[in-house]
């Protein structure tokens, strides 16, 4: 009998909290994480979702979510395969996500021909498919800051500077290693025609997944005896291809892996050895911005946050950050047009079209210096944006470099041209962007 | 055509005419890898030569060693002292595995037992990261990963290292197999669980010893990865670099692994060097299995595998 009565007064408790349930969550903007923290790519995969994490959580216990809406996520297991992303992105789809985060450019790929079926916003920051940079073609997919050929062109622009000038580059050995998949190989077509323009020679060496073994690629490294090395690398090829060109006593500072080939977990198997590594960011490493007090003192003081506090200010901890707070600001941005309440992906997204972060606004949110403004445009879901060469000292990693811009007038009109050719397949049309103005 | 067949039969073959010491070095680097995967291979190789059972876990077995390794060195444990509690926590693990895993299952079919070593792979991958986290860690145990020329050929001291360590390895356990009483009653297992059983072998003490002697290889082949790639979970995929081998050089011969993974290193390494740029490059992980299919044609049980004739 008390059984009973202990049953009907749960039940009559769950019935009284359902609407509670539903009203809190109707306050709320929900993205799903489609993370890997498990498998050969977790050492990668666990800071930025650390990073997105505690920044979210950030804003819901600082400022009570944007402008009042709490922000919800869940994440969901990928580990950097496709198959298991599909699954992720299906499952979460039922909770009316207005954006996703791939973190995988094949994932991207795969999603980009359902963003505008399911009106759910695809934001690759830079990586998925370049192309998708001109959003005429693709309204419903972002990549700013700046995508992979930016990043490739601003690489060669800084080797130029390195060397004296761009026309000093003629002659040179450029080398490309990088993992033999959608990603590894996205750069290639502004390398290839970088390399014609600026009559440098350019090999291009493929480690197969997940890159535990190289010997055969740092052989042919040794036999080449490249003057540049720019590496497109991740997860354990990482480590073990700056191992490698230790090994081989390569010059570190002559090997440049992109921004997702340069984080700590990549240079500390090496030791001492990665001493002068290289790598590209359009971020600041480390801890010295505002952001990252309130995030120690509101969500790692209330034992909230995610990572270890050690970890805060690594390279792919601080993308983690950069990743939700443009996130969170795309929403913000579209919050003045259609009001504080929770939105719908076809709001969102005109957010994300709307977006104009400027160093004012980053100064509010504690990250002067941190990242670089950007302004997205109907046309221009890249933004261009510049980028930032970082160096490993042996303990930490310090920017060398000023903003580099990318090389514009190679890239943008490849853009145009990719953007065509990836619609064609996609049987999309373009848009006229004036009339949107 | 011709330039197609140029590039394939005769190009390769002028290069490495043309530069005999680099040649060598890649030569030297498929011996040294060749090893390395012979390391991962010899622990798939005592399970199956005792039990005819093939370990899925065996890859995940050299991560757990050398997360449990490189996790006691972190909390400052001497290098010699470490190594000690990782081989008490392997045998541990064996008298597990033995207990849990194996006893409930004698005599049932090879498969079931295969089938509970995936459950094995897949709980150790889950426990290992519960218990050391997922993130990767730099396992120094003194071996300088540097390398130094002779006569204009490059060798690494780490691996040089790792393939004396494989070397020894192989010696000390040819010497248990050939010489021991407990590696005969092994190799009697191997023959025949029932059989072994009636003259008095005892299948329980012979499994521990050998997941025991397996879970010490994987504790040597998580030390040379782990010095090579940082200690990561990646570590477990090695298991992949070890199937070729297996398939070449025999599933029950511990000199098949050997020899077998000399030739899938040397093989993958001429194949990525030479003639992987004819189509891209990457082709080395898939080239070892084709490698190892050719032999398997001519010899479906492997270099040094038994040939098994049943009477129908």
């Amino acid at each position: 009998m008390r059984r009973r009565r202990i049953l009907i007064a749960v039940l009559a408790a769950l019935a009284l909290a359902a609407p509670v349930t539903a009203a809190a969550q109707s306050r709320e903007v929900f993205v799903p994480l489609l993370v890997y923290r498990t498998g050969p790519y977790a050492p990668s995969g666990i800071p930025i979702a650390d990073g997105f994490v505690d920044y979210f959580t950030l804003l819901n216990e600082r400022d009570g979510g944007i402008n009042g809406v709490k922000l919800a996520w869940e994440e969901c297991e990928t580990q950097y395969d496709n198959k298991q992303g599909i699954e992720c992105y299906e499952r979460l789809k039922g909770k009316s996500p207005v954006v996703v985060n791939p973190y995988s450019t094949a994932i991207t790929y795969s999603l980009i021909p359902k963003a505008p079926v399911d009106k759910i916003v695809v934001f690759s920051m830079g990586y998925g498919m370049s192309a998708a940079s001109d959003g005429r073609w693709f309204p419903w997919v972002f990549n700013f800051p700046t995508n992979y050929w930016s990043q490739a062109s601003a690489v060669i622009r800084y080797i130029g500077a390195q060397e004296g000038g761009l026309e000093k580059l003629k002659g040179k050995k450029v080398a490309h290693i990088f993992h033999n998949s959608a990603y590894g190989k996205e750069a290639h077509p502004t390398l290839e025609e970088l390399a014609k323009k600026y009559q440098f020679e350019l090999s291009l060496l493929a480690v197969d997944h997940p890159g535990q073994e190289q010997k055969a690629t740092w052989l042919q490294v040794r036999r080449l005896n490249p003057d540049w090395i720019f590496m497109s690398g991740w997860g354990v090829m990482n480590q073990v291809a700056i191992k490698e060109a230790v090994s081989i006593g390569f010059k570190m500072d002559h090997l440049i892996g992109n921004w997702w080939s340069a984080n700590d977990s990549d240079v500390v198997p090496a030791g001492e050895g990665a001493k002068g590594y290289k790598g590209a960011t359009f971020h600041a490493p480390g801890t010295n911005f505002k952001v990252h007090a309130d995030l120690l003192k509101l969500v790692y003081e209330k034992g909230k946050g995610s990572a270890k506090k050690e970890d805060l200010g690594a390279p792919l901890y601080n993308r983690g950050i950069v990743n939700a707070m443009l996130t969170a600001e795309a929403i913000r941005t579209a919050m003045t047009k259609f009001g504080n309440k929770p939105l719908t992906g076809e709001q969102v997204r005109w957010g994300f079209e709307n977006l104009n972060l400027t160093e004012q606004r980053l100064e509010q949110l504690g990250m002067k210096s941190f990242t670089h403004p950007v302004k997205v445009t109907c046309e221009d879901h890249e933004g261009s944006g510049p980028v930032l060469i970082q160096q490993w000292d042996g303990k930490k990693w310090n920017v060398v470099s000023d903003w580099i811009a990318p090389m514009r007038d190679v890239v943008r009109p490849k853009i145009e041209g990719a953007a065509v050719e990836e619609s064609k397949k996609l049987g999309y049309t373009m848009r006229d962007c004036a009339k949107e103005k | 055509m011709l330039d197609l067949l140029y590039a394939v039969a005769v190009a390769p073959f002028r290069d490495m005419a043309g530069a005999p010491a680099f040649l060598i070095e890649v030569l030297i680097g498929g011996v040294f890898a060749g090893l390395m995967y012979s390391l991962v291979a010899l622990g798939f190789v005592l399970i199956f030569k005792a039990s005819g059972v093939f370990n899925f876990a065996q890859g995940v077995m050299v991560l757990f060693a050398a997360l449990t390794l490189v996790g006691l060195l972190e909390r400052g444990v001497p290098v010699l002292v470490a190594l000690a509690l990782t081989t008490v926590v392997m045998v541990a693990l064996a008298f597990a595995i033995e207990r849990l895993v194996l006893r409930p299952l004698v005599n049932q079919a090879h498969i079931i037992l295969f089938m509970a070593t995936i459950g094995l792979n897949f709980f150790l991958e889950g426990f290992g990261e519960m218990l050391w986290g997922a993130n990767v860690k730099k396992l120094d145990i003194g071996i300088p990963d540097r390398s130094f020329i002779v006569r204009g050929v490059q060798i690494n001291q780490l691996e040089l290292t790792a393939a004396a360590t494989a070397a020894v390895l192989v010696t000390v356990l040819a010497v248990f197999f050939q010489r021991t009483r407990i590696g005969r009653a092994l190799r009697a297992v191997a023959d025949d669980h029932e059989a072994a059983l009636s003259i008095g072998v005892p299948l329980r003490t012979i499994w521990v010893v050998v997941w025991s002697v397996a879970g010490v290889v994987a504790i040597v082949a998580g030390l040379m990865w782990g010095a090579k790639s940082g200690v990561q979970f990646s570590l477990s995929l090695i298991a992949l670099k070890a199937l070729p081998v297996l398939i070449l050089g025999g599933f029950e011969s511990v000199p098949g692994a050997i020899v077998g993974g000399l030739i899938i290193g040397v093989g993958e390494k001429l194949g990525e060097v030479y003639w992987g740029p004819l189509v891209g490059g990457a082709i080395e992980n898939w080239f070892a299995y084709v490698l190892a299919l050719a032999f398997l044609l001519a010899r479906p049980q492997g270099l040094f595998g038994e040939k098994i004739i049943e009477r129908v």
